[in-house]
């Protein structure tokens, strides 16, 4: 388990960085960011990449800042920054519930939020919530930068629209409405696994009906996504048992799901249709 | 006069943990020596197949490379030998050090680098061409036996005992109870993985390996056979070892090769295994399928068991040989009076990787199949649970109870044990009833929740023999050298209580040496939770002798009478107290020889433990999810010598058990690929997944067959751990037989929830 040969670049700026990744790009040079994810498939010598950029010492990528419609996360931002909430919205509040249920304590402090994003594992929970909230990424490379929207990015499993040289260098969250219910429930064999099948809903009431409700699946197909059968399940209607229930099946029949050796798509429904249910049943505030 | 017992008995701290909480312990890896050569193993990634061409040209070309080994570089050496219920039936099985022309598992060494540190060899490996012809892997020990190679079949053996009329019991039956269960592949997986380092020491012509455990002078004595060599030319040195688990420190390939490349090139040869290594090379175990029935009278009294099994062994047969099977097949009844017992056991070879024991080998099998047909019978006739397991324990005036079966050379012969009282306190523990009645008003509201039970008798302490020796040294030491092993259990404090009660010192004083062959001559290791017994007695034994040979000298040197003197907290004293005192080193330094004495304690019998386990889970009908809301766990060990490091051993074993109820288990897909190489796909239960757990250790039945009344505290934990879950999630959901399968996976469950 001892990784093949690589150069590590330590760039100070992002030019630098860039000006570096563009170099070695075509010979698989790949961002070192928290390392969690990407450390392991080297030690297996499932990736051999001959150049690392290691971020963790350019500067100016390490923001959490919000503008009052947007929460800005930089690429150096760690999960365990959201362990607190970061923002006076309920979008703090959502980022610090879902981060609980991201690996382990020490992976939350290595571990980055755009990381997790580039790397696109379809359960990573950051992936989910990107997803169902829209967010944007921005991509930059030296030939200069772009926005990604979120239904855009995701390609498949640990597959995303970012080119070889682009870093993913900030994610743009909308802040969510100030009277917004959110919920989130993910299904494990053990605490801390990659997640079998997560959701992750948003909605507010208006005069006691559900608006612009949000429901994204995670885990169960090869990218998060909003379940817009979910969502229309859900709008105009008054919460209850049967409602939620019934977003939660529309949830199970839209997903094309994943199969395993051990998973089948019948159990990967049931599971989905467990989950929306339960983070249906379970918002907060 | 015999001391009285001031540290048996006593949860005392430990004395090892001084370098292990410091980080000065010293593990496989941590061992080295100028001018090594790494190895690393190239393993097939063919379940099956022919081994076409090994092109090792460009590995050679890199820089630091050494060499290259394959099959034909240890043609000289001979295939691993049995170290335990080895029939010559089985011998053609023995794996090879390095795969010769066929390759039987994804994981099989086939050819090996050495190089100047781990990163050339791992590139080197990767650099070698090795080509395959895929042949047809064989993945089910169920279906029928095919050809292993010419002339011989993959149904190396079967195990078959029993006694009493199984037709006549079947015939008069007032009704037959039938079942199919299986058990899941899983295994110990200890947090240090692997590893060995050899070297050959020119100037005094020793081959030296370190990194050792288990059974560290059977395996000099192998090593010494394997290379025709001297005993007293191979030496065994065991480290720190993190876990054993009865599949570490066996022979394995990686063992042989590092020391045929130290004697071949001189030089020391260092292998530690990686844990993806670890998971698809290292013994697995636990895989079985039985067909199980029974025939009761119409109170649910068993009047016969037939069982016929089927042993997925994997590739070849390693040390541990027919063991597993051998101790499923002579376990399976348990604490239940059978007046007929049939069991046919059938040993097969699958593409997967090789068998061995792992903690409560055969019983964590042959309980879960026992506890889940005492449960159906329960069922047939509609009797609670418990009430059936009571009307077919053994009482306790049958002991010692002899079952008519034999194991590992030895006949089974219960030795003591009142099962009936410790179910009594294991319930009155759990309150029982109320816990029902709880249950039940949680299940009027729609909650899927239950409790199960489930009985078992161990088997600890196989001899046949074990020797310590005991030494005054002059600066006060007490020294205790012993043949057993240490895999992280405690036995270098247990050991010391018992010596320092036997001698009339304290224990901090003594020194327990273990695991180095350049020591002691002889010694058995660590398995079978038999270092306490059978090294406890021999200890025991030696201490009294030293305690008196001390005596006689101190009686000529105080000039008063033996029985006049005394040895308390190590110095010598006058009966009473009073007067002056001598301490055992001052007395050891006044003498010419060293003031030692030896002794060996000799068993032909083993000794049998028994205990109860009570699971409360919740099951999740959604998702099939099971969450284990409590646990109790009742034991009876005859004389527990350190409380707490039985419980610690009961928990351990509870968590292993935990894993293979509910967890972990190597999978494979159709054509032998292992699917479960990592930690995210094996699944190891961690803290979140166990539950807090009451353990009771009781001391109702001592051993006859040793003084202290000894048996052993390293399996009970694991034992039947599946089969009182499976009880509790057939109560969960209301019905009655609706485990079969261990692992208890999500997948699973729900598949089975789905039929409600």
């Amino acid at each position: 388990m001892k990784p093949a040969a690589f150069i590590r670049h330590v760039p100070r700026t992002l030019d630098e960085a860039l000006k570096i990744l563009a170099q070695v790009a075509p010979q698989d040079g790949r961002i070192l960011a928290g390392g969690q994810s990407l450390v392991p498939i080297m030690a297996f010598r499932l990736a051999k990449p001959a150049h690392l950029v290691d971020i963790n010492e350019v500067e100016g990528l390490d923001h959490v800042a919000s503008d009052g419609q947007i929460l800005s996360i930089g690429a150096r931002v760690r999960h365990a920054a959201f362990h607190k909430s970061v923002l006076d919205n309920p979008l703090g509040k959502l980022l610090a519930y879902v981060a609980r249920h991201i690996a382990h304590y020490p992976i939350r402090m290595r571990g980055t939020f755009c990381g997790s994003l580039a790397h696109a594992d379809p359960s990573a929970e950051w992936c989910l919530v990107a997803a169902t909230l829209d967010a944007t990424m921005v991509a930059k490379s030296t030939r200069g930068s772009r926005p990604i929207a979120a239904k855009d990015f995701f390609e498949g499993i640990m597959s995303t629209a970012l080119a070889e040289d682009e870093l993913l260098a900030e994610v743009h969250l909308p802040l969510l409405p100030a009277d917004a219910k959110f919920g989130f429930n993910e299904f494990s064999r053990r605490a801390g696994d990659f997640a079998m099948a997560a959701a992750l809903v948003t909605y507010r009431l208006a005069n006691g009906k559900i608006a612009d409700a949000r429901v994204g699946v995670g885990g169960a197909e090869p990218a998060p996504r909003r379940i817009a059968q979910a969502e229309a399940a859900l709008n105009g209607q008054a919460p209850s048992d049967k409602i939620f229930r019934a977003a939660a099946e529309a949830a199970a029949k839209a997903i094309d799901p994943l199969e395993d050796h051990q998973t089948t798509g019948e159990y990967r429904r049931d599971l989905v249709r467990a989950v929306v249910r339960r983070a249906l049943e379970h918002s907060h505030p | 006069m015999t001391a009285p017992a001031k540290f048996v008995g006593r949860s005392v701290p430990r004395l090892e943990d001084r370098p292990l909480l410091l980080g000065q312990g010293r593990f496989a890896a941590d061992i080295s020596f100028p001018g090594q050569w790494c190895m690393r193993v190239l393993r097939s990634s063919v379940a099956h197949g022919k081994i076409k061409s090994i092109d090792a040209t460009a590995a050679l070309k890199l820089p630091g490379v050494h060499a290259v080994w394959t099959a034909q570089d240890v043609a000289h050496i001979p295939p691993i030998p049995f170290r335990l219920t080895g029939l010559k039936t089985l011998e053609p099985y023995r794996q090879p050090v390095l795969a010769k022309d066929i390759v039987r598992y994804v994981g099989e060494p086939v050819a090996v680098v050495f190089a100047q540190d781990q990163y050339a060899a791992e590139d080197a490996a990767d650099l070698v061409e090795v080509g395959i012809e895929p042949l047809r892997a064989t993945m089910l020990a169920t279906e029928q036996p095919g050809v292993y190679e010419h002339g011989l079949t993959t149904e190396p053996g079967v195990v078959r005992k029993g006694y009493g009329d199984i037709e006549a019991a079947f015939r008069k039956a007032h009704a037959i109870v039938s079942l199919e269960l299986s058990i899941g592949r899983h295994s110990g997986v200890p947090m240090e993985t692997r590893g060995a380092v050899a070297r050959y020491v020119e100037a005094r012509d020793i081959l030296e390996m370190h990194g050792a455990s288990k059974v560290p002078h059977w395996n000099r004595d192998t090593l010494a056979q394997m290379f025709g060599r001297k005993r007293e030319s191979v030496q065994l040195f065991e480290g720190h070892v993190g876990g054993g688990f009865g599949i570490r420190g066996e022979l394995y390939p990686e063992d042989i090769l590092v020391c045929a490349a130290a004697l071949k090139f001189r030089k020391a040869i260092k292998w530690i295994e990686d844990r993806r290594e670890h998971l698809i090379a290292a013994n697995h175990s636990r895989q079985q399928t039985h067909k199980i029935r029974a025939a009761i009278d119409s109170d649910g009294r068993i009047l016969a068991i037939d069982d016929e099994f089927f042993h997925d062994n994997g590739a070849y047969m390693r040390t541990h040989a027919a063991t597993v099977p051998d101790l499923t097949a002579a376990m399976l009844p348990g604490p239940y009076v059978v007046p007929a017992y049939r069991a046919i056991g059938h040993i097969r070879l699958t593409n997967k990787t090789p068998c061995g024991t792992y903690r409560a080998p055969g019983r964590y099998e042959s309980t879960f199949v026992r506890e889940r047909l005492l449960d159906a019978i329960a069922a047939k006739i509609s009797v609670d649970k418990v009430e059936i397991r009571r009307r077919n324990l053994i009482g306790k005036s049958a002991m010692p109870y002899t079952l008519g079966l034999e194991t590992l050379g030895t006949h089974i012969v219960y030795d003591s044990g009142d099962y009936s009282r410790l179910l009594d306190k294991a319930l009155a523990a759990a309150d029982w009833k109320n816990l029902h009645q709880q249950l039940r008003a949680r299940r009027a509201n729609g909650e899927k929740v239950g409790a199960g039970v489930a009985m078992f008798v161990e088997k600890i302490g196989l001899g046949p023999f074990d020797t310590v020796r005991i030494e005054i040294i002059p600066d006060g030491t007490i020294e205790v050298i012993t043949g057993v092993a240490s895999i992280g259990q405690g036995v270098e404090t247990v050991i010391a209580q018992i010596c320092a009660d036997a001698l009339g010192v304290d224990y901090a004083n003594i020194r327990v040496i273990h695991g180095q062959t350049d020591r002691i001559d002889k010694g058995m290791g660590a398995f079978a939770s038999r270092v306490t017994v059978m090294c406890g007695e021999a200890t025991r034994l030696a201490a009294t002798q030293l305690r008196g040979k001390a005596l006689r000298h101190a009686s000529e040197l105080m000039q008063l009478g033996v029985d006049k003197l005394d040895i308390v907290n190590g110095e010598i004293v006058r009966a009473g107290g009073l007067g002056p005192s001598m301490p055992l080193g001052e007395l050891a330094g006044t003498l010419s020889a060293v003031l030692s004495a030896e002794d060996t304690f000799e068993s032909a019998h083993m000794v049998y433990p028994y205990g109860v386990h009570i699971a409360v889970v919740c099951v999740d009908a959604d998702t099939g999810a099971v969450k284990i809301e409590r646990y109790a766990i009742a034991y009876d060990i005859g004389k527990a010598v350190n409380p707490k490091l039985v419980e610690g051993q009961i928990a351990g074993g509870l968590a292993q058990g935990v894993g293979g109820a509910l967890l972990e288990e190597f999978l494979y897909d159709e054509n032998g690929e292992p699917l479960s190489v990592t930690f995210a796909d094996y699944l190891m239960p961690t803290a979140r997944e166990i539950p807090a757990v009451s353990i009771l250790v009781t001391e109702d039945a001592p051993s006859p067959l040793n003084p202290l009344g000894l048996k052993g505290a390293g399996e009970g934990g694991a034992n039947p751990v599946g089969a009182a879950i499976a009880s509790a999630i057939d109560d969960a959901l209301g019905i009655p037989g609706a485990v079969t399968q261990l692992p208890i996976s999500p997948q699973r469950l729900k598949a089975i929830c789905r039929r409600i």
